[in-house]
């Protein structure tokens, strides 16, 4: 079966633009905070959200969302929150999959989550740490439960490992634009088309771009070669500035506006 | 697999524990380094070079020292010491820092980036990075870099730069986290030379060859002095570099029993501690599969212990793996047992040990009452204690406002169990390797 994932590509393919993918961790600045900007995320254009599983140690994370996601687990947030803020954004419509740390999935146990995330109307899974040849179970259980395997490619990724990970993933490839942490920065790196036009040698895949995207001026221009532009922090970014959760909608309301209509612009 | 078979595996396990669960952008480097490294294990130019550093440099081979008035408070057995803290810059960590620097250089990179906790690592990651004409930045914790302000000046003496990491929990754990984090955007030209034997593969195989030196020396050494191989060999385990490095050659003489100590801190019951085989489960960590402090969501929990050295919520793979096979078997010790037994070698033998190492210690004055005399234990003394006089002055009161935080034990005194909450001593939490 074709995942909501999968058909939000094809719909912006069919509208001749890349996708906006809009990331922010769950229960920030509450759990049904997190629900309602996700949501206000796609009513303002993103086509998918990714649901960020808030970890003690995200060592892939910039400071933005190192500080997002300490605010989320010193505010309680654990494992069954993140899956009922899937069933809340995924029920109201918007495709949606998780992006997490591989330890807490080990920790739930890697069948029992896959079962939760399929039972949450959750399309798949994005593991920053974890690449296809440790992802064995993952697999397995992404196989059993009809989700999206989603790895991520670096610019330091040989031809040869971007076969092996694209040929892992399904739904998308996670192209990172620049060899770093997370975070929004002045300019994406001019890497990230190299990387895309490497991976498509060897993918019919959709490719998205992420990392250091902030605004619709960068978003315009990643779009113009890559089939969906992910931004994280600059998000984060507008909830953890505002003075009260009404405040941070408006800023994310806002900012994912902008983005989506720089996808629009972009080709 | 058997205790007696290769590993790790191709893949860097030791059974299941190990491997490489790391992002992919470090993916191409860290194949580079185990091509190069693999190159350079069988290069005996390379070897010669080591060597040539370790006997020239790093004082090696250090001393077997036996340690009679010690040991009457062990039963009665014979303990030979290990003597790692008569290494250069003070503890085994100079053996593996020279031979990862060694390793930078002939991966043509021009920069070495480590973390640290209490300083010893990072220490002696400037120190060899002064000698090579390497860059060189530390990642530790805030709290620890006021808490160690001395290491923090020595490695600034020695050229290296000293990052203060204000994230997490502000701990070992997160200076590895930041230096992971650097190594992610520098991995071009830099290489990042992890303390002890944890880290996505080939680090915990690496390092581990590079600290076996410790124990390949010993076992000639007690044959030697005893004439016989010890019943027992003793070390303290945070990371676990200095016990893998004095295990690692004893492993195929299954007579002799391993033992590694960890950091209980202040008992089970108040969760304040670093007992990770002994209290922990397997789990993921800083790129690798290992026992871990975690909660059921899988978050890393918060450490403690007096050494901070041994205050980190992983291990080694390695000895998640001993573990498993029986091989090697671990106990917590508390740190007023360890306290006791640091002041026990000061003033038995004259000599001050590290924190870390008087874990080590105190196992052996339990494990010495149990083989009882005519038994032979060998114990890694990992490094000195120059660095914990501030903290052991205190927990003595010897420092501060007079008031002892513990009596002086007399020497026939067993120590006191857990609850040794000094009140300026037990809080030395966060650290480092």
């Amino acid at each position: 079966m074709v995942s909501a994932v999968s058909a939000a590509f094809e719909k912006a393919a069919a509208e001749q633009r890349a996708a906006l993918i809009g990331y922010l961790p769950a229960g920030l600045p509450s759990v049904d905070g997190a629900i309602e900007a996700a949501i206000a995320i796609a009513e303002a254009g993103a086509d998918i959200i990714e649901i960020g599983l808030p970890y003690s140690d995200p060592l892939m994370d910039g400071p933005v969302i190192q500080e997002a996601v300490h605010r989320a687990l010193t505010g309680g947030t654990h494992v069954a929150d993140v899956l009922d803020t899937v069933r809340a954004v995924a029920g109201a419509g918007i495709p949606t999959l998780i992006m997490t740390y591989w330890n807490p999935v080990e920790q739930h146990g890697v069948g029992t989550f896959a079962r939760e995330l399929a039972d949450a109307g959750g399309s798949g899974l994005i593991t920053p740490d974890l690449t296809p040849e440790e992802a064995g179970p993952w697999l397995a259980a992404a196989a059993s439960y009809d989700l999206d395997p989603v790895f991520l490619v670096a610019p330091s990724s040989s031809d040869e490992r971007i076969g092996l990970i694209t040929s892992a993933c399904r739904g998308f490839v996670y192209a990172a634009s620049l060899m770093g942490t997370t975070g929004a920065r002045e300019s994406v790196g001019s890497e990230a088309e190299g990387l895309v036009r490497r991976v498509r040698a060897h993918t019919s895949l959709p490719v998205a771009v992420g990392l250091g995207v902030r605004d619709g001026k960068q978003a315009a221009a990643v779009a113009a070669f890559a089939d969906g532009v992910i931004v994280g922090s600059a998000l984060v970014q507008r909830l953890l500035a505002a003075d009260s959760p009404t405040a941070g909608l408006a800023g994310v309301r806002e900012l994912a506006s902008e983005l989506a209509s720089g996808v629009r612009a972009g080709r | 697999m058997t205790a007696g078979a290769a590993v790790p595996d191709a893949a860097g396990y030791f059974g299941s524990y190990g491997g490489r669960l790391a992002p992919e952008a470090l993916m191409s480097a860290l194949a580079e380094l185990t091509a190069a490294y693999a190159e350079a294990r069988a290069d005996p130019a390379f070897q010669a070079e080591l060597a040539a550093l370790l006997t020239g440099y790093a004082g090696r081979p250090t001393l077997l020292t036996e340690v009679p008035r010690f040991a009457a408070q062990a039963g009665g057995c014979r303990v030979f010491l290990k003597r790692e803290d008569m290494a250069h810059t003070g503890s085994h960590k100079i053996n593996n820092v020279l031979g990862q620097a060694l390793l930078t250089k002939r991966l043509g990179k021009r920069r070495v980036i480590a973390e640290t906790g209490a300083g010893q690592h990072g220490v002696a990651t400037a120190t060899a990075a002064a000698l090579l004409g390497l860059d060189c930045v530390v990642y530790m914790g805030e709290e620890d870099t006021r808490r160690q302000a001395l290491n923090v000046a020595r490695m600034k003496m020695l050229g290296a730069e000293v990052v203060p990491v204000t994230t997490g929990s502000r701990t070992l754990k997160d200076a590895m986290n930041e230096a992971f984090r650097n190594w992610v955007s520098t991995v071009e030209y830099t290489h990042y030379c992890i303390g002890s034997v944890g880290g996505p593969h080939p680090f915990p195989m690496m390092v581990r060859d590079f600290q076996r030196v410790i124990g390949v020396e010993a076992r000639e050494q007690i044959m030697q002095a005893a004439g016989r191989l010890p019943d027992a060999v003793v070390a303290c385990v945070g990371g676990g570099s200095n016990a893998i490095g004095i295990f690692h050659a004893f492993i195929p003489d299954a007579d002799v029993a391993l033992l590694g100590c960890e950091a209980g801190g202040d008992g089970r019951e108040t969760g304040r501690n670093a007992a990770t085989l002994t209290f922990g489960s397997a789990g993921v960590l800083h790129g690798m599969r290992t026992y871990i402090l975690q909660d059921a969501d899988g978050q890393t929990l918060q450490t403690h212990s007096i050494s901070a050295g041994l205050d980190y919520p992983g291990v080694g793979p390695e000895h998640a793996w001993l573990k498993e096979t029986g091989r090697a078997s671990y106990r917590p010790v508390s740190d007023s047992e360890a306290m006791h037994a640091f002041s026990v070698l000061c003033r038995t033998e004259g000599i001050i040990p590290a924190i870390e190492s008087s874990h080590a210690l105190a196992g052996a004055l339990q494990l010495g009452r149990e083989l009882g005399p005519g038994g032979v234990l060998l114990v890694n003394l990992s490094g000195r204690g120059d660095k914990d006089v501030d903290i052991a002055g205190r927990w003595f009161g010897h420092l501060g406002n007079g008031s002892p935080a513990q009596d002086l034990p007399s020497l026939t005194d067993s120590p006191s169990t857990g609850g040794g909450t000094a009140g300026t001593g037990g809080g030395t939490a966060g650290a480092a390797w």
